[in-house]
């Protein structure tokens, strides 16, 4: 069962992660994403992390995919299907920084070894152990994370509310 | 070990509820012409089988039957999909709401409950938030300025709402200590002052999410993305024949997964009301229908507003949203949590 899953959404996670780079059109890139971090929402599930899952889908698939769409559709731009890509010097750089990208991965799975994942206990990750922890273990990263927010939030009113 | 008889049991709960959920919209619309009849002073549909009952399914044929029409520069894949989206999204909520209480057959103990999830309320909103694609795709896909623009207003619409739609639900998670709603059900048993709207001091937050709730469903005063005189018919103009049905019935799901969602939350949900002296199965059946009786009033009342009240200005609507809801919505989680401090609920 857990396998089937785990390849399901891999393969969803992996094809619809491909089309957000690939995709000429930028609507249909956007909705891949949201494809794709629905996907991601499954693995946190099968790792038994169900309000994370609940969560990402609200947050990142439900919330700001839907703003991003919106700020697409408003700026209206011209369909990409027959610009060029960039040139010579970005896609060198772009290899470049995958190939790094992929040995950093490399070495963090080399590193975990293959031991697996610790069994977790008949509580984890319901609403009420993430919300202990929280305000418990995390409580000081919790509240400077809520200020830095407030803070982000004031900031972007004053830029917008200048050039009203 | 897969359990085969539990995934059976699943799939039968799966089936009854949409089956009628489907009967249920069936109705709804048929309910809605015949009471904006009432209200207008006028017959509605009463000529196809007894009091127009047959109606809902002649209209179906005719969906069915109509031409399907794709634009010729409509982008095909998602034009395609946005209807299948809206109603997988719009059925996927319906699956955290109890609609009973759990009964024994067979010697085996069944949850009248879909999906009962530790954080089944997140689980209603999170498959709600996602019902905004279909509406945006339809939007997009149909490269129509009318679509366009109704998709847009009902993205902003929906992302503005559910933020008062969420927070207007944090006073009853916070009295209730769970996001599970069969337990939030269970703790409203009793006699009816037990319920969140009225012993449980969420009359506030009731209002509040019946309001956000009619903006949610893009019902009227609300409903801005289809506006008739301005957008045609909104998001949906360019579709025709079952697709446009297909909205249709996602629409009316939608007021029913919000109706349920209400009733649970705050009106008690399957619960009578007042205790009853006898027990088993005759009570489940009793509080089921209980359960549909208080959806159904519900639906009424998403009827009866209407075609009563006139439709906001899109202006309106976002100061409503976000000037008024909000901060309320806001003052109903503060007051919450001091009700909850100092122990008076």
């Amino acid at each position: 069962m857990e396998l089937v899953a785990f390849v399901v959404l891999t393969t969803l996670a992996f094809v619809s992660g491909v089309v957000v780079v690939v995709h000429r059109n930028q609507i249909v890139a956007a909705l891949s994403l949201a494809a794709n971090l629905v996907a991601i929402a499954g693995f946190y599930l099968l790792l038994q992390a169900q309000f994370l899952a609940l969560l990402q889908v609200i947050v990142y698939a439900g919330a700001i995919m839907v703003l991003v769409l919106f700020v697409i559709m408003l700026l209206n731009l011209p369909d990409e299907a027959h610009r060029r890509g960039g040139g010579r010097v970005q896609g060198g750089l772009g290899l470049i920084l995958a190939g790094a990208f992929v040995v950093l991965l490399g070495l963090a799975i080399a590193r975990s070894g293959d031991g697996g994942f610790a069994s977790t206990s008949g509580g984890f990750g319901t609403v009420e152990s993430v919300g202990r922890a929280l305000f418990t273990r995390f409580f000081y990263a919790f509240e400077a994370i809520s200020l830095l927010l407030v803070v982000a939030m004031i900031g972007a009113v004053l830029l917008a509310k200048r050039r009203l | 070990m897969i359990d085969w008889t539990g995934i059976l049991i699943t799939i039968v709960k799966i089936v009854v509820v949409i089956g009628g959920l489907m009967t249920g919209v069936a109705l709804m619309t048929l309910v809605e012409r015949r009471v904006s009849g009432v209200i207008q002073f006028r017959w509605g549909p009463n000529r196809v089988g007894p009091f127009g009952l047959l109606q809902p399914m002649a209209d179906g044929i005719k969906f069915l039957m109509k031409e399907e029409i794709i634009p010729r520069d409509a982008h095909r894949p998602i034009f395609i999909l946005a209807p299948a989206l809206s109603m997988i999204t719009a059925l996927a909520a319906f699956a955290v709401v109890p609609f009973g209480p759990t009964i024994e057959l067979f010697g085996r103990p069944i949850d009248l409950v879909i999906l009962d999830l530790d954080g089944g309320i997140l689980f209603a909103f999170a498959a709600t938030g996602l019902g905004v694609y279909g509406i945006v795709c339809a939007g997009w896909s149909s490269r129509s300025k009318y679509s366009l623009m109704g998709g847009l207003r009902s993205s902003a619409q929906m992302v503005s709402y559910e933020v008062a739609l969420a927070l207007s639900v944090v006073g009853v998670l916070a009295a209730s200590g769970t996001l599970r709603p069969t337990v939030i059900v269970e703790q409203q048993a009793g006699w009816f002052w037990n319920w969140n709207a009225l012993g449980g001091g969420q009359i506030l937050g009731f209002v509040l999410f019946v309001i956000a709730g009619f903006a949610e469903t893009n019902r009227l005063p609300f409903d801005l993305p289809e506006a008739e005189s301005e957008l045609v018919a909104g998001y949906h103009t360019e579709y025709s024949s079952m697709k446009f049905a297909m909205f249709f019935m996602a629409e009316y799901i939608a007021m029913f997964t919000i109706s349920s969602l209400a009733v649970t939350l705050f009106l008690g949900g399957y619960h009578l009301g007042f205790p009853l002296p006898f027990e088993g199965l005759p009570l489940v059946a009793l509080q089921v229908g209980t359960f549909m009786l208080k959806v159904g009033l519900f639906m009424f009342f998403f009827v009866w507003v209407r075609w009563t009240l006139p439709r906001l200005r899109y202006d309106q609507l976002m100061d409503l949203g976000w000037k008024r809801l909000f901060p309320l919505a806001l003052a109903n989680v503060f007051l919450t949590g001091l009700l909850v401090t100092f122990e008076v609920i």
